[in-house]
């Protein structure tokens, strides 16, 4: 499908204060110095323990500037991302927490963030969730009452306008987030993506995520368009990645995950990391992958940090939390500066 | 038009326990067209239950017609006359259907044959689409002629999200991505400013969300000397 999208330019940015003025959290900090921003992932437990969130956030000490925290994920019941959030802070590390339209309605989102700020959460990520069809409560109802930009946009207003979505006035101010949001280079309509991006800058998100990229000519030709358009002037864009486990796994995110590009050297490379290795040593082979599956996310981030119009690197463990440190190490993005 | 499909004939069969006769009402209109609630289906649904209930040792006496309209009363007020030999009445028509017959007729058990699904059009033949969910305020006029209420599942206004591949819905492999048509859409009809304007959160207060939904025409209303 090839329409044609006319030229655009990113209006100049008159009304939002520089990034370190919008929000003090150290993620801001980090992002408008200019360092290469690192964050990081901690998926809340299908429980009400809190061991679970303490030691995947251990993980991430000393690595990362803040780390996510997902919010029912796929659309499974976890731990709210506002309470895991507050004991991922509780261990020393920032949270950036995720909030999708799928679950709230705008009364509840509101609410909810302004008590989020209150217990001191200062970044948010702004998302549309992905649909409860394939989640574990698939006869649940969804609310999408507003969708992510309009959710960008009311969290903005609250922060540089001080109203409600309704337009009442915040008295004493409205909560002062770090706002994000998710991109995907890769989805289709291919042309329209940079548009997205700039769309997103419009509606106020001060940074964005994107999805694991492991297709780096494709996503080279995106960020041209993007730099070109003067959007990333406007937009901190952090890239996506994560270590391949295993062939099976790269194939899979190549064939079945939509909106996700894997190029077939990157499987050749990690098939060919267990060549020689006997199909009956599974933890030899296992150990093999993973190996390789390191070194091609160290060596990925550092083609990432040259390419222009990008801020950092968003490391996914994807089950694998104990991959972030020695990718990070091996990435040379250690010690996190302290801003 | 309204799209609607039979329940499982198992369900139905509960439904009239201890029902000795039956009256299945057909509608002419929207479930006619969809091949769910015709002169053909009442048939064909009738039929079927004669003999199930009559094998099951209960045999329902179970008698036809249909109406031009359910969801009129000038269509279905005649139906009155020869109400009371029946025990129930099974409806074959929408939702909207069922509830005119009990409306018409309080105390007695109208009871639902069909599912009503949607507001669409059969797409090809034998498929038919989710078009309208009746959101109230219509926004057919920015999206290109598609829309995003009832075809997107996240009900997005501002484009496609991040699961659109090669113009099918991350949801439901079998669906187009609706915002990959709006988009192609909008840029062939020159939106594209459209396109790229935050558009502001939707006031779903026309929707089913503001409460029961009614139209009040003072202009065709009549005066209530002629209603009496
Ligand atoms: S925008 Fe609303 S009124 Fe228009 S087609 Fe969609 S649901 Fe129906
Ligand atoms: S893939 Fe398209 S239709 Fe499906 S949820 Fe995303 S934007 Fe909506």
């Amino acid at each position: 499908m090839n329409m044609h999208y006319p030229a655009f330019r990113m209006p100049e940015n008159t009304d939002t204060p520089p990034i370190a003025e919008r929000c003090d959290s150290k993620l801001a900090r980090v992002l408008a110095s200019g360092e290469f921003a690192v964050t990081g992932e901690v998926g809340p437990p299908k429980g009400c323990t809190t061991e679970p969130v303490r030691t995947k956030a251990r993980l991430l000490t000393d690595c990362v500037d803040a780390a996510n925290v997902t919010d029912n994920q796929t659309a499974v019941v976890r731990m709210s991302s506002i309470a895991a959030g507050l004991i991922v802070l509780e261990e020393g590390i920032e949270p950036i927490i995720q909030m999708t339209c799928r679950d709230r309605n705008r009364l509840a989102m509101q609410s909810d963030l302004l008590g989020a700020y209150a217990l001191g959460i200062k970044n948010l990520l702004c998302l549309s969730g992905d649909h409860q069809s394939g989640g574990n409560h698939p006869g649940a109802k969804n609310v999408h009452d507003i969708d992510s930009m309009q959710f960008l946009r009311m969290m903005k207003e609250m922060r540089d306008e001080n109203i409600f979505q309704c337009g009442e006035e915040i008295k004493g101010g409205g909560p002062r987030f770090l706002l994000g949001g998710a991109a995907n280079p890769f989805a289709d309509p291919a042309q329209w993506r940079p548009y997205r991006l700039a769309k997103k800058a419009l509606a106020g998100a001060d940074f964005v995520q994107t999805q694991l990229v492991y297709d780096l000519p494709k996503f080279r030709e995106y960020m041209k368009r993007v730099v070109d358009m003067g959007v990333a002037e406007q937009i901190k864009v952090i890239v996506g990645v994560g270590p391949l486990k295993s062939t099976g796994m790269a194939k899979y995110m190549r064939d079945r995950v939509p909106g996700m590009s894997v190029p077939d050297p990157l499987v050749e490379r990690m098939d060919g990391a267990v060549a020689g290795i006997d199909k009956g040593k599974k933890a030899d082979r296992s150990t093999a992958w993973r190996n390789e599956g390191i070194k091609i996310c160290i060596e990925q981030i550092q083609e990432i940090r040259a390419i222009d119009g990008v801020a950092g690197v968003h490391i996914m463990g994807i089950e694998w939390e104990e991959a972030i440190r020695p990718i990070a190490e091996g990435a040379g993005l250690l010690p996190r500066p302290i801003i | 038009m309204i799209v609607a499909e039979q329940k499982p004939l198992d369900e139905i069969k509960t439904m009239l326990e201890g029902c000795k006769k039956v009256l299945a009402v057909g509608c002419g209109t929207c479930v006619t067209v969809c091949f769910a609630g015709g002169r053909r289906e009442v048939g064909i649904l009738s039929a079927s239950l004669r003999m199930s209930t009559d094998l099951d040792g209960e045999a329902i006496a179970v008698e036809e017609t249909t109406v031009q309209r359910q969801c009129e009363e000038e269509y279905i007020a005649p139906l009155e006359a020869d109400l009371e030999e029946y025990d129930a009445v099974l409806s074959l028509g929408c939702g909207v259907g069922v509830q005119s017959l009990a409306r018409q007729f309080p105390g007695k058990r109208i009871l639902p044959a069909l599912n009503t699904k949607f507001m669409g059009f059969p797409s090809e033949h034998g498929v038919w689409e989710e078009r309208c969910q009746g959101c109230g305020n219509c926004v057919l006029h920015i999206t290109g002629g598609v829309c995003p209420v009832s075809r997107c599942p996240k009900q997005l206004f501002n484009g496609p999200c991040g699961g659109s591949q090669d113009g099918i819905c991350e949801v439901d492999p079998g669906t187009e991505c609706a915002w990959h048509t709006i988009c192609t859409n909008q840029l062939e009809l020159g939106l594209f400013e459209e396109m790229m304007k935050v558009q502001p959160a939707k006031d779903w207060s026309t929707s089913r969300d503001g409460g029961h939904r009614r139209i009040v025409r003072e202009d065709i209303r009549l005066p209530e000397i002629e209603k009496a």
